[in-house]
């Protein structure tokens, strides 16, 4: 128990004293969630909305798939990105691996079902009569789409803020194909799994605790958006 | 409006990741694998910078166990190699992906446990203690099982003693592989009280985190030497060759050799390795 105090104490001290460390790793860790999250998101709503306003057959069954992609484990997502840019892979020419260019890559797709599938929900949350009406007044199909994407916003800004949150939490892909170096890939996740290997309890809890600090400060800012 | 604050949010998330997330993805880099046990000792820490002054170079050090270390240079995916498995670097290197096997430190390994020591191995020779450890089957064994040259080495311990391995991994509970690297399974095995083995640096440096007391340490089949090899420009042209030559040049010169030897002395009392600049160390 001790150390859970400790941990709280050792946060608070490296939040208020601005550790350059710390501060470099979570800006790290925001820095590339946030990429990724606004490519997955730039992706994801144009497609989500193609895809329900579309009737196409096999619609349910892309949906469900898309669905069970919420449960990609991440460490698979890792070994996907590591295998195909692995230098000895399909396109390992570009060397990409260990930078967090792979990270942000690995991210986009770990986190676009999560994206996509709630967007498509977001959307068929909305009342049909909507976007019945907007095309009937002589709106386009890229209107249209707008006009409901625009009534959806609380659940699609929810559907953003779940990939996000998937994005800056996980460690299994951040490990795999950023190797956790110092100074240029190591992220908040990462450093946690490095300081609790080393024994460094507190330290970790720490870097746990700013973590969350920093998704609430997200979330937080994007409640303000949602309620203007 | 919404629409606009949420655009220039995102916006200045992005500018925000260019210029605090992707800082140094142009500069030039050298990615080394080293073993966990040369990493966890803090030796990389230390020479890091050294090296990246000299050279003017991003020093990127990528933790693994020698399985995975001679793995990423297989795949090309690193420029340099640090590891501590002589048969398998020497295989490494015949098969074209390694330039040349370059011992550069030594130190030995250790075989550790409770202060206690249940099982009575303290002060046998390293195969006889596997075989009492074997026979009692009552005191946990921590295996790194993770395939790294810590793992190599207790595998031909096994060996020497007499056993197969799979039938000593397969033997019952008190053998437990922890699939982790040094610092964690030493710390797996102090909260266990039980055994492994352990290279001297990696204990010393967690020393004050163990309820763990260094049992079994002479014995030739002990000496651990740690090499660094430059994956083969042949094979993968497209890493970092001179550089990596520049980096094992670095290594074994007379002055970081001195500094390696003096590494540890400070803070545990003892150095942690014995420089060996590009010969082998005879046990």
């Amino acid at each position: 128990m001790t150390e859970l105090w400790e941990g709280l104490v050792t946060a608070v001290k490296l939040i208020i004293s601005l550790d350059p460390e710390v501060m470099e790793i979570a800006g790290r860790s925001l820095a590339i969630s946030a990429t990724s999250s606004t490519i997955a998101a730039l992706i994801c709503l144009p497609l989500g909305a193609v895809i329900h306003s579309n009737k196409f057959p096999g619609k349910r069954t892309l949906i469900n798939i898309v669905q069970t992609l919420f449960s990609l484990p991440t460490v698979a997502v890792g070994l996907f990105v590591f295998v195909l840019f692995s230098r000895a892979g399909p396109i390992g020419g570009l060397d990409i691996m260990f930078t967090p260019v792979a990270m942000v890559i690995g991210q986009v797709i770990l986190i676009s079902p999560i994206m996509l599938g709630l967007t498509i929900s977001a959307l068929s949350g909305v009342d049909k009569a909507i976007a019945d009406t907007a095309i009937s007044l002589g709106a386009s199909g890229l209107q249209t789409a707008v006009i409901t994407l625009r009534e959806a916003r609380f659940a699609v800004l929810a559907g953003l803020i779940m990939g996000f949150g998937r994005a800056i939490s996980e460690v299994g892909l951040s490990l795999m194909v950023g190797g956790n170096i110092a100074g240029f890939t190591r992220t908040i996740t990462t450093a946690i799994s490095l300081e609790t290997s080393k024994g460094d309890l507190e330290l970790a809890l720490a870097l746990g605790i700013i973590l969350i600090v920093i998704a609430l400060v997200i979330n937080l800012v994007l409640n303000r958006v949602q309620q203007r | 409006m919404k629409r606009k604050i949420i655009v220039a949010i995102l916006a200045g998330l992005v500018i925000a990741s260019l210029l605090a997330g992707f800082v140094g993805c142009g500069q030039q880099r050298l990615k080394v694998a080293t073993t966990t046990s040369l990493y966890d000792t803090g030796l990389w820490d230390y020479l890091e910078p050294i090296f990246e002054e000299e050279y003017g170079v991003e020093l990127d050090i990528l933790y693994a166990g020698t399985g995975i270390a001679l793995e990423y240079g297989m795949r090309g995916d690193v420029d340099v190699i640090a590891v501590h498995s002589k048969a398998r670097e020497e295989q490494f290197v015949a098969e074209g992906y390694g330039v040349e096997r370059v011992p550069f430190a030594y130190n030995y390994f250790l075989i550790v446990g409770p202060e206690g020591d249940p099982a009575g191995i303290k002060d046998m020779s390293p195969e006889d203690a596997f075989r009492t450890l074997y026979e009692a089957a009552s005191s946990s064994f921590i295996s790194r099982g993770d395939d790294s040259g810590t793992h190599g080495k207790e595998k031909a311990i096994w060996a020497s003693a007499g056993y197969d391995y799979e039938a000593v991994r397969t033997a019952g509970q008190w053998y437990v592989e922890a699939g982790r690297g040094m610092g964690p399974t030493l710390l797996m095995a102090s909260e266990m009280q039980g055994y492994t083995l352990t290279d001297i640096g990696t204990f010393l440096s967690y020393k004050s985190e163990l309820e763990l007391v260094p049992l079994v340490e002479e014995g030739a089949i002990l000496l651990n030497v740690y090499s660094v090899i430059a994956i083969s420009p042949e094979k993968h042209p497209g890493t970092n060759i001179e550089m990596a030559n520049n980096l094992i040049a670095f290594l074994t010169s007379p002055q970081i050799q001195e500094l390696i030897g003096n590494y540890g002395v400070e803070q545990y009392g003892m150095p942690l390795f014995t420089p060996c600049a590009g010969a082998e160390p005879q046990s």
